[in-house]
């Protein structure tokens, strides 16, 4: 466990964090849920699919799912140039393993996030649901939201394959 | 009806040495102190069907081997032996034993007979010492040569009776009758005496009351009872063991006359056979009174057995290993590990095409080398595909197998006359493909000889031969795999199926029908035309999902049929899953394959042609009928290169049973070979899209599933 994050305070409570820049905010996602980080390349369009889920791109033999995070948060769509950036991320859900790629502006960072300086998530109410965010922890004078991926992605999956049929109608 | 048992002898033994490794497996994961329940059933089970199969087919040496095995497990199986490291060790070695037996009989060479019967001699001698006799035996035993080994398939070492003045031998009254169809079933009464004589002393009386007169005598009938007296010093688990194979075709009745309560003396001995050769005097004399043995714990016939691992890992198996598949012609190999295969091959056949790609735009001298080397890459990658997609292909054997037990139990349950056919068993198709047919097709079998093939009284009357056919055949038709089930049965009554069809509105009451939509109509979930419903089939579940495992194969299903003459049932399924012939299309930037199999042509439309029903969408005259247009951009939501329908193409499709549509599109592109990837890995399911597959450009284009799409459709003009 230590071999491998030799930083002070390195131990149970702490963990590395792929941080990334999408609009003005910083997010992270766990390291260990990273598998890949790629340009951007034209996708495939799936029909019915709801309008964060961009496409298909073939991975190396198999084919993934690329979510535009900015569409998912609602902000404000970006050109997609040469320097956006799909990090591929693998998200456990009841189904197994399920590989995603999510489109954002740019990679920021790996950084170590001590677990007791994660500060969980002010309630917002109505105005935007934060269950897919893990909690919210300064980085370097910045604040860094960190994701549950699997909440983020993974729930909304799991009604996919059922709702095709209610959004086609 | 009479079968060739010779065909089955190669499955047998394919199962038996898989059999054998999963009971070896189960062994070296047993623990010695607490051993789990399931895996010494596991193990039994192995033994109890290794013994049952070797009886069948007459291979005696190693069923009665295997009894003894199984009567040792079956101590340890209801525990009143405990499992130690000599124990396990022993068992091991059967393993070996039993896989040498397997492999010589399968090669037609002589068995090892002393090795078997050595070790059948420890065997025995284990179950021989379940009371914890002293350990003097052991030495004595072990030094003894087995005195049986001249006889090979004399199974117990002769610990007679009499050597416990103690030990009364019980007396079982048994009542065997068999039903008459016992022989169809695969059993003979003569073995299961033999059987019951190995356990002890047997008198055997027949009843001849049933026999007819010679001349109204059956063969294939079993008219004898026999009243039996066995006295032998055995549970009457032990006896009923014995007709297990029997079990419901007889009526079987087990009393015990006389002999010591179950808490009585010390059984010594579990087995003795009538026919004992001379019994080792040094066991008997060895022998102490069981009163006077010490409760030790099973001493170890092996010296070293002190501090007992509690993993077998560390036992040695068998001393000499034995050429394990040495010489066999095949091995076992994961599908994840072929699969794995096929992914890179998919993989270096896009590479392959976006260097052709690439090549052919390259001018010069060296292009023209470079041409001929990537066309040559082309070819090998052609046969490497093909030599990958072999791996995976098996016999439909396999499934057709099941069916000869299968029909003649059937038969006999209804009081039909059946022969079964079966042709093409050799045809090769993928293991997924393989796997997913079997029950469709025990489904139609079991239409066919339910619903179909008449009793022989109405054949008779029909002019017909008693016995009826039904006939199973594959074969290969261009890339795909045609599967027929066929019987010369009754045939579909077309006017009772459209009553039943008006009956339940499901066709208006001035609807024509054509025969093709009439037999489609069986297809519907619950319909049933079957008069009553029998616990074989009628219930009107069934030939949907039939369809519906066939679609989801890709296949197609059709139905024939001739009132009086029969029907054939006729599956067209493609060779594999992992490849799909494909026609491309563009639609605005967007390319998508259609499958070849659902195209029924493709054409350009003449504005004229084309009608507006109200509010109903499109339609255009193809062949005589009015097809409905199905936009592909609208449905899927993508911006096309034209709505105008005489500047694209139209697709005509079919979908389930006979739907045709015209698929509209903005343009064909070329035919081709596609690998198919799976959306739901990572995805989920898409309405009208059955996977995706990789272009040589390294792209990402959709598969379209026409049923699908339909149905999509459908729903949404119907919302």
């Amino acid at each position: 466990m230590s071999a491998n994050t030799p930083v002070k305070n390195a131990g149970e409570g702490s963990h590395q964090v792929l941080t990334f820049v999408l609009g003005k905010e910083t997010y992270g996602v766990d390291i260990l849920r990273v598998q890949e980080i790629r340009g951007y390349s034209a996708v495939t369009k799936i029909p019915h699919a709801p309008a964060h889920v961009l496409g298909v791109l073939n991975l190396r033999g198999s084919i993934v799912p690329i979510v535009d995070l900015r569409m998912r948060f609602s902000l404000d769509r970006a050109e997609y140039t040469a320097v956006t950036v799909i990090i591929v991320v693998s998200i456990m859900s009841a189904a197994g393993r399920r590989d995603f790629g999510v489109v954002v502006d740019g990679v920021s960072d790996v950084v170590d996030v001590d677990t007791e300086e994660v500060k969980p998530a002010p309630d917002l109410g109505s105005r935007g649901a934060t269950d897919y965010i893990r909690g919210l922890v300064p980085v370097a004078e910045r604040m860094v939201v960190l994701l549950d991926i699997d909440k983020l992605i993974g729930t909304e999956l799991a009604t996919l394959a059922g709702s095709n049929v209610n959004q086609a109608a | 009806m009479t079968i060739d048992l010779t065909q089955f002898h190669e499955a047998f033994f394919e199962e038996s040495f898989e059999a054998l490794d999963s009971m070896e497996a189960a062994l070296l994961k047993l623990d010695i102190g607490a051993p789990d329940k399931e895996l010494i059933n596991t193990i039994f089970r192995v033994a109890h069907s290794i013994k049952g199969g070797s009886a069948t087919f007459g291979f005696s040496d190693i069923a009665s081997f295997t009894h003894s095995l199984e009567t040792l497990l079956d101590e340890l199986r209801s525990g009143t032996m405990q499992v130690t490291v000599p124990m396990s060790d022993l068992l091991l070695k059967s393993v070996d034993v039993m896989r040498a037996m397997l492999r010589a009989v399968q090669q037609k060479k002589p068995i090892d007979a002393q090795k078997v019967s050595d070790l059948q001699f420890d065997l025995e001698l284990m179950i021989a010492q379940k009371p914890a006799p002293a350990a003097a035996v052991i030495p004595a035993a072990a030094a003894t040569p087995a005195p049986v080994a001249a006889a090979a398939p004399a199974p117990a070492p002769a610990a007679a009776e009499t050597m416990s003045p103690a030990s009364v031998p019980k007396r079982w009254q048994i009542t065997f009758k068999p039903f008459p169809e016992l022989f169809a079933r695969g059993n003979d009464p003569l073995r299961m005496l033999r059987e019951l004589a190995e356990l002890g002393e047997l008198e055997s009386l027949a009843d001849l009351s049933a026999m007819p007169a010679f001349a109204q005598l059956d063969p294939q009938s079993c008219y004898m009872a026999w009243n039996l007296q066995l006295t032998a010093d055995v549970e009457e688990s032990a006896i009923k063991q014995v007709f297990e194979w029997a079990e419901g075709d007889c009526e079987l009745q087990i009393e015990l006359v006389s002999g010591p309560a179950t808490e009585g003396a010390p059984q010594a001995t579990t087995t003795a056979p009538p026919t004992a050769v001379a019994a080792p005097p040094a066991t008997i004399a060895a022998a102490p009174p069981p009163a006077a043995a010490a409760p030790a714990p099973a001493p170890a016939p092996h010296a070293a057995a002190p501090a007992a691992p509690p993993k077998l890992e560390a036992v040695p198996k068998a001393d000499a290993p034995i050429e394990k598949m040495a010489d066999s012609g095949s091995i076992r190999v994961s599908v994840e590990k072929i699969d794995e295969l096929m992914n890179t091959v998919g993989e270096l056949v896009i590479t392959q095409a976006m260097l052709s790609q690439l090549g052919s735009r390259l001018e010069g001298p060296t292009a023209e080398k470079l041409r001929a080397g990537l066309a040559q890459l082309e070819r090998n990658m052609r046969e490497l595909q093909e030599s990958v997609m072999r791996v995976r292909m098996l016999p439909i054997n396999v499934v057709f197998s099941r069916f000869p037990r299968m029909v003649r139990d059937l038969a006999q349950r209804l009081g039909k006359q059946i022969e079964l056919k079966l042709t093409g068993e050799q045809t090769e198709l993928d293991k997924t493909v393989l796997e997913k047919i079997g029950d469709p097709l025990v489904h139609l079998v079991r239409n066919s000889i339910d619903h179909g093939i008449e009793t022989p009284e109405k054949r008779a009357a029909a002019g017909k031969i008693p016995a009826g056919t039904v006939h199973l055949d594959a074969c290969h038709r261009g890339g795909n795999i045609a599967v027929e089930v066929s019987d010369d049965g009754g045939g579909l009554d077309k006017n009772r199926i459209l009553a039943k069809a008006r009956d339940r509105g499901l066709v208006g009451p001035n609807d024509v029908l054509t025969d093709e939509q009439i037999y489609e109509l069986i297809f519907l979930p619950g319909f049933s035309t079957a008069e009553k419903t029998t616990d074989v089939s009628g219930r009107g579940v069934g030939m949907d999902v039939v369809r519906r495992n066939i679609k989801e194969l890709g296949g197609k299903i059709e139905l024939r049929s001739e009132l009086g003459k029969g029907s054939r049932t006729i599956i067209t399924l493609p060779l594999t899953l992992a490849i799909v012939d494909g026609q491309s299309v563009s639609v605005g930037g967007e390319t998508y394959i259609v499958p070849l199999i659902s195209i029924v042509e493709s054409m350009q439309l003449k504005a004229e042609n084309v009608s507006r029903l109200s509010g109903r969408g499109e339609v255009f005259s193809f062949r005589g009928f009015y097809l409905p247009i199905i936009r592909l951009h609208e449905v899927f939501g993508v911006e096309p290169r034209t709505r105008v329908l005489d500047e694209g193409l139209v697709v005509v499709a079919e979908g389930e049973g006979h739907q045709r549509i015209g698929l509209f599109v903005d343009d064909l592109l070329g035919q081709q070979q596609v690998v198919i990837k799976s959306l739901e890995t990572n995805y989920g399911h898409v309405e009208g899209v059955s996977g995706a597959t990789i272009l040589g450009d390294g792209s990402v284009a959709l598969i379209l599933d026409i049923p699908g799409l339909i149905r999509a459709t459908a729903i949404r003009s119907a919302a």
